[in-house]
This record gives C-alpha cells, structure tokens and sequence, in this order.
C-alpha cells in the first residue's frame, strides 16, 4: 500500500493517487478562462478609448517598445513578470514520525500578468502560484494568488475577483490580518496566503478609507501531508474538514475596516464576522484505529485594533483582537512592542533594528495558539548594499517554561536577477506541555534561490 | 469706460489697488537688487537670498513625473541598474509629497515608496512591500543612510526646503565657463550626515551645477555633478543626469533622467496610502 499511515476508504486517498495534477488543473483552467476575460475587457475599454486606430496603434508600439528596453516583457499590451525559484530544505534532526526524510527539494513559480488601462483607473492583474514537492504531495500545490479587476474613482476604489491583502503593524505575529487563509505548507512564518475571493469597495474620506468586503467563499488551510515536515504528530485529515456553519465553505463572510493616518499615528479598527481562518482540530479514529486531526471551522466575530506610533527612530507598534466563536466562546488577545532603528552602525552603511513585542492571550494555557505571556526579541540587520542584502534575527520566549522558538531570515541579490533566500527555524527545550513540543525535532534550514523576470 | 472711472475713484476700492502696485513693486525691487547688491547685505543673508531667489524661480510646477535610470558603480567600476519612476506633488506651506514606485532590480519590482515632507518636522514615510501586500510606516530618522544601496543618501533626493538649511554666500566664480555664486549650506533639520555642503549655483538658472558634500568631520565625502540642464513649461529646470561620486570609497552613481512630465493633474488623493498600494 501506497501509504501505511492512512485509513483506505477515506477521500484523501483521491488526492494522493492522481496526485498534483488533480488539484492543478481545475485553477489553470479557472485561470486561462479569467485571463482571456480581462484581456478581451481591457482590449475593448482600449478600442473604446482610443477614437483614432493608427493613432492607438502607434501610440502602442511606442509605449511598448519602450517598456520592453527597459521594464519588463510585454504581452497584450499588458507587463509580464514574476519568478521560478527552488528550494532545498535541510532537517538536521531525525525524523519524529515514519516515512519523513532530511532534505526536501522543491520548486515553486510566481508569474505575474498586469495591465492597467484608462490612464491607470482600470487595471487587470492575474498572479497564479504553484510550488512541485516531490516528496510532499500535500505541498505540492496551485494557488491564485490573485485575479483582480480593479476601478478607481476620485473618492472610492473597487476591487473584484481573487486577491491578498495584509492588515497590520506588528512583527512576531499577524493578529488583526484576518482576510487570507494562511498557506501553510509555504513559508514557515504564516507570511504566505493564498487568494481570497472578494469584493471591496473602499470609501476615500477626509475622515480615512472605509473597507467594504464581502468575501463569499471560503479556502481552507493548507496542511503538510504525511511525509512532510513540520507536522504535527497526528496527521491532520483535511478532507474532513467540519464547519459550524450548515454553509460549510459556502457561508457569506463580510468584513469592515476604517484606517486613517494622524501626525504621526497610522491607526486600523476593523470587525470580521464569518468562518474563522484559525481551525480548532477534533481528534478522530478511522476504523483501523488510526487517530487523526480534523480541522473544524468556527464562526466567529472578531473586532481588531491595529495601532502605530512613528516617533523618529522610534516605532510603537501594538495589535489587538477581541473574537468571539460559537463553539470557542470569547476571547482577547495582544501584541504589542517597538522597534528602534539605528543607522550607521559601527561606522558604516549597514542600519540595525531592535524589536522587542509582549505576545499575550487570555486563555492562558488553555490557549489553541502556542503564544499566550511570551516576549519577542528580535534584531533587524539592513546592509544597505547594492545587493540589499538584509537579515531578522529573533526568538520568541514563553515567560513560563522558558521555552525558545528561534528564527532567521535573510536574503541577498546575486547579479541583477537572482535572489538567494535563507530560513532557519529552532526550537529549544520544549516541554511536553508546550504547543511546540510536536516540532521538536523540526529544526530547519531554508535555502531558496530565485530567478526574477 | 465710465464704470472704470468710478470704480478708481472709490476710496475703498483703491487701497487693494495700491497694495498690489507697491508689492508688485517691491518684488521687482527684490528681483534686481538681490543677485547684485553685495555690500549691503551679509554673506548669510545673501547666502539666503540666492536660496529664496531658487525656490522662488521654481515655485508652482504644481507636480511632476519622470522616469529615472540610476547606475551605480563600484571601485572596480563593476555597474548595477536600478529604474525607477517618481511622482511629485507642490504642497504651499509645507513640504512636497512625493512617490517613488520601483521597476529594477525585478525582485524589488512594485516596491514603493510615499514621503510627506515638511520642512523641519520629520517627514512621514510608508513602504509598499508587494510581496506581502503590506504598507508599513518607516522611520525617518535614516536621512544620512544610502539610498537603495547608491552613493545619493535619503537626504541628497528629498524635498529641499528652504528652512532645511541656513546659508552663507561665500564668493563668486566660474564653472566650466559659467558664472556661478558659491554657497555654502547646513543642514537645520537632525540626523544629517552633513556639517555641510557647498554648492555652485549657476547665476542664469539659480540652478545647481555641483555640489561638495563634507561629513560629519567636516572631510569632503562627495562631488555631485549635474549635467544636461532643460527648461520645461518656460520656467522650470531640470537636468538630464545627475552623478555623485565619493571620493572617500570611490564609488559612484549617476541618475539618468527622461520623460519629464509638468501639471500632468496630480492630487493629494494620488499621494495617500490607497494609492500606495496600487502604485507600480
């Protein structure tokens, strides 16, 4: 049997036996469909617009020929770019659970096609994603990242279709970015999302931008399959995913967002009411008596606060949010801190940043979320360099057990194109009471080389 | 012709009439004394005369687009490209605003950059980073540091305010057979890297040829050139090609300018952070 670790008869066979294919296909045809959309769309607003044809012609072919010396490629009018990178990530560690290995090699791919039309009030972008894990078949996955139309009026923008956004100040953890499912399977800092489907409008006021979103599909989480690492030590069935709501994915999300900025304060209050992104898991037994995770979606209401102070070298960051779930009840959480930049260290060209952020959940250790009375420390290196080469440095301590959840990150421009990435991730002393505690053994190092085009 | 004569001949109407007459006379006065009237006058007050005389010739551009190739070179004479665009809006009674959107190097592509500039209070700066879709508010304490890894610092390419600096005229001379003043400034505002610069202000554009920069240790540190000087909407100029080169590291950077765009109807609305986020 292909996969001892499974159950037979459970529908997540299905994805593994036709492997990447079946969950590729059914994007890439969404996306050649909504392609051919937006280009027959721009290229009627462009006929409309344009009363002259040799004069739109002429004018064309010199705009592009331009662009192409010396932007980027041009296709229909519209730019072309993006990147193919790899990926080689190393587990010092042996392995906790059967079957994972030490190296995983990837490749991952980021097209991305834009054009923008009416003076730049109308514009079209389409981003898919795709990475090929030939160890993981669970990462190995599509994404569109975004398939956007996009108007903007004097006092208001409107925003169609498939995208990302991020909301929020802070560094160690994203608490008020609620919109985007988090792609977990990429990045291993909950950075990476995937699209959402939306439609917002934004009011432009003297009083700040209101957003209105209504977000009428739901993505679930994305999860590393049984091989891959890190994991948790129960493999978590996404194909049986459970809702609160009746509605399952299908249930209606809306979200509003005022944001202003005032001096030197950068402020966001927002409320989200719908399927929580965040699962809870239920623990579950096949009939073989294999237990697994099953991720269950709550509805919640979460109102969310984000807040910066911009005080020289001084930035005063701080993030809360108040949720209440129909099954996980209420609760409140925070993180807030500073960063402190100083330029020039040590006579040179190089800046340092110093971050600092008290993470706090009032469920204690009762917490779903491994960060509930834990302080960040973290340093930001900036080289300033012609390659901009840059670096994070932090970990973030759990002021009861004292246990360390390190990261690294840094990146480096080779030659005009080519960007060298590098991860790391550890985990010091967890105890079995700890979160934590199932990637123990998950110390990683990241290497990622792209090519930009 | 009879509504003219009684409207002069109202008491009330003329005072205003009178005022614009003496100011407009006044400016003229200022106009040809200024330049040439050196006896009268300080060093610092002539220094800062030329100052008001510059930002007056080059007030109400309204706003601006261009494009902007930047080459930098290292000591080996090893060269790195960067593009990008920039957007500028006149702001009356404080500072300009200004957006620079990244297209090169392509990792950074879509990365851009707002500042609300004021003249002594620090300015107010966001980032776009694109591949996160996050508009962070940055510090702007790093006026001193490089910008984008070049030998032009975040304060060489900002908004040049008059109050930003005070002035002293120190003598006349020629440049490459072109009358200039030569002033010397220092940075008002903190966190310069400068004690100060000196610059050769060509007397026909009151427009710089170049400058000398002097570090903290009063050491010259960089010689900025420009070249290329164009007149646009018959009023304002600007140069083709900037290069600055340090003479301490002896590398270089040369910004290369083109499709210089006046009043092409830019507003607030088109430097606030919505459109940040949609800029590249």
């Amino acid at each position: 049997m292909k996969s001892p670790n499974r159950a037979p008869g459970t529908s997540s066979k299905k994805s593994q036996e036709k492997g990447a294919l079946y969950k590729v296909l059914p994007l890439l045809i969404l996306a050649a469909l909504f392609l051919l959309g937006g280009l027959l769309m721009s290229q009627a607003a462009l006929a409309q617009e344009q009363m002259l044809p040799e004069e739109a012609e002429a004018l064309e072919a010199e705009e592009g020929d331009e662009e192409d010396s010396e932007v980027s490629g041009r296709i229909f009018g519209g730019e072309v770019s993006g990147y193919v990178a790899g990926e080689l990530r190393v587990f010092p560690e042996t392995a906790a659970y059967a079957g994972q290995k030490g190296e995983f090699l990837s490749f991952s791919g980021q097209p991305e096609f834009y054009r923008a039309w009416e003076d730049g009030r109308q514009s079209f972008t389409l981003i898919p994603f795709f990475r090929l894990d030939p160890q993981d078949d669970d990462r190995t996955h599509a994404d569109l990242r975004e398939l956007t139309w996009m108007q903007v009026g004097e006092r208001w923008e409107l925003r169609l279709g498939v995208r990302r956004l991020f909301w929020g100040v802070t560094e160690s953890r994203h608490l008020v970015d609620v919109i985007n499912q988090t792609d977990a399977v990429e990045g291993l800092d909950g950075e990476d999302k995937l699209g959402q489907p939306m439609v917002n409008l934004a009011l432009i006021r003297d009083w700040g931008t209101l957003d209105l979103l209504w977000l009428p599909w739901f993505r679930e989480r994305t999860f590393a399959g049984p091989k891959g690492r890190p994991r948790p030590g129960l493999m978590v069935d996404h194909d049986r995913s459970r809702y609160a709501s009746s509605s399952e994915e299908r249930h209606q999300d809306w979200a509003i967002r005022w944001s202003h900025a005032i001096g030197a304060v950068d402020l966001g209050i927002s409320h989200f009411q719908g399927t929580s992104r965040d699962p809870l898991f239920l623990t579950e037994m096949y009939t073989t008596g294999q237990v697994v995770l099953v991720p269950y979606y709550d509805q919640i209401r979460q109102t969310g606060l984000d807040l910066q102070f911009t005080d020289e070298a001084w930035l005063w960051k701080l993030e809360v949010l108040s949720r209440r779930g129909e099954f996980d009840g209420r609760r409140t959480e925070a993180v807030g801190g500073f960063e402190y930049s100083m330029v020039g260290i040590f006579e040179s060209d190089a800046d340092m940043g110093l971050i600092a952020e008290y993470l706090f959940d009032d469920r204690g250790d009762a917490s779903t979320q491994p960060f509930d009375n834990d302080l960040m420390v973290g340093m930001r290196l900036t080289m300033n360099d012609t390659q901009s080469t840059d670096a994070v440095i932090g970990t973030i301590i759990d002021l009861e057990d004292g246990t360390m959840a390190w990261t690294l990150e840094g990146s480096r421009r080779l030659g005009e194109s080519w960007k060298l990435t590098l991860e790391g991730r550890a985990y010091l002393d967890p105890p079995t009471s700890d979160p934590i505690y199932t990637y123990r053994r998950d110390h990683l190092l990241s290497l990622e080389i792209a090519r930009y085009f | 012709m009879y509504r003219t004569m009684t409207r002069i001949e109202h008491p009330a109407l003329m005072i205003p009439m009178i005022n614009r007459l003496g100011a407009a006379l006044l400016v003229a006065t200022v106009l040809l004394v200024a330049p040439v009237d050196v006896g009268a006058v300080t060093p610092e007050e002539k220094g800062l005369a030329i100052a008001q005389e510059a930002e007056k010739r080059d007030t109400g551009f309204g706003d601006t687009t261009s494009k902007m190739v930047m080459v930098l070179k290292n000591r080996h004479g090893d060269k790195s490209t960067r593009n990008m665009r920039m957007k500028i809006l006149e702001v009356h009674g404080d500072g300009d605003k200004s957006m620079s959107i990244f297209d090169r190097p392509r990792d950074i592509k879509g990365t851009a950059m707002l500042t609300h500039s004021h003249p002594l209070k620090s300015d107010d700066q966001w980032m776009y980073l694109p591949a996160l879709k996050r508009v962070k508010r940055i510090s702007s304490r790093n006026k001193s540091g490089p910008f984008m890894g070049s030998e032009f610092a975040f304060e060489d390419l900002g908004s040049q305010e008059i109050e930003k600096y005070t002035y002293r005229w120190l003598r006349d001379a020629s440049l490459n057979g072109r009358d200039c003043f030569v002033v010397e400034r220092r940075p008002a505002y903190k966190y310069s890297g400068y004690t100060r610069q000196v610059s050769w202000m060509d007397k026909a554009m009151y427009q710089p040829l170049k400058v000398d920069y002097y570090d903290r240790k009063n050491t010259l540190l960089k010689t900025q050139i420009f070249e290329g000087y164009k007149q646009y909407l018959g009023q304002y100029w600007r140069p083709d090609s900037m290069s600055m080169v340090n003479h301490q590291t002896h590398k270089s950077t040369t910004l290369n300018w083109k499709d210089y765009k006046f009043k092409v109807g830019l507003e607030d609305r088109d430097f606030d952070r919505n459109s940040l986020k949609r800029a590249r």
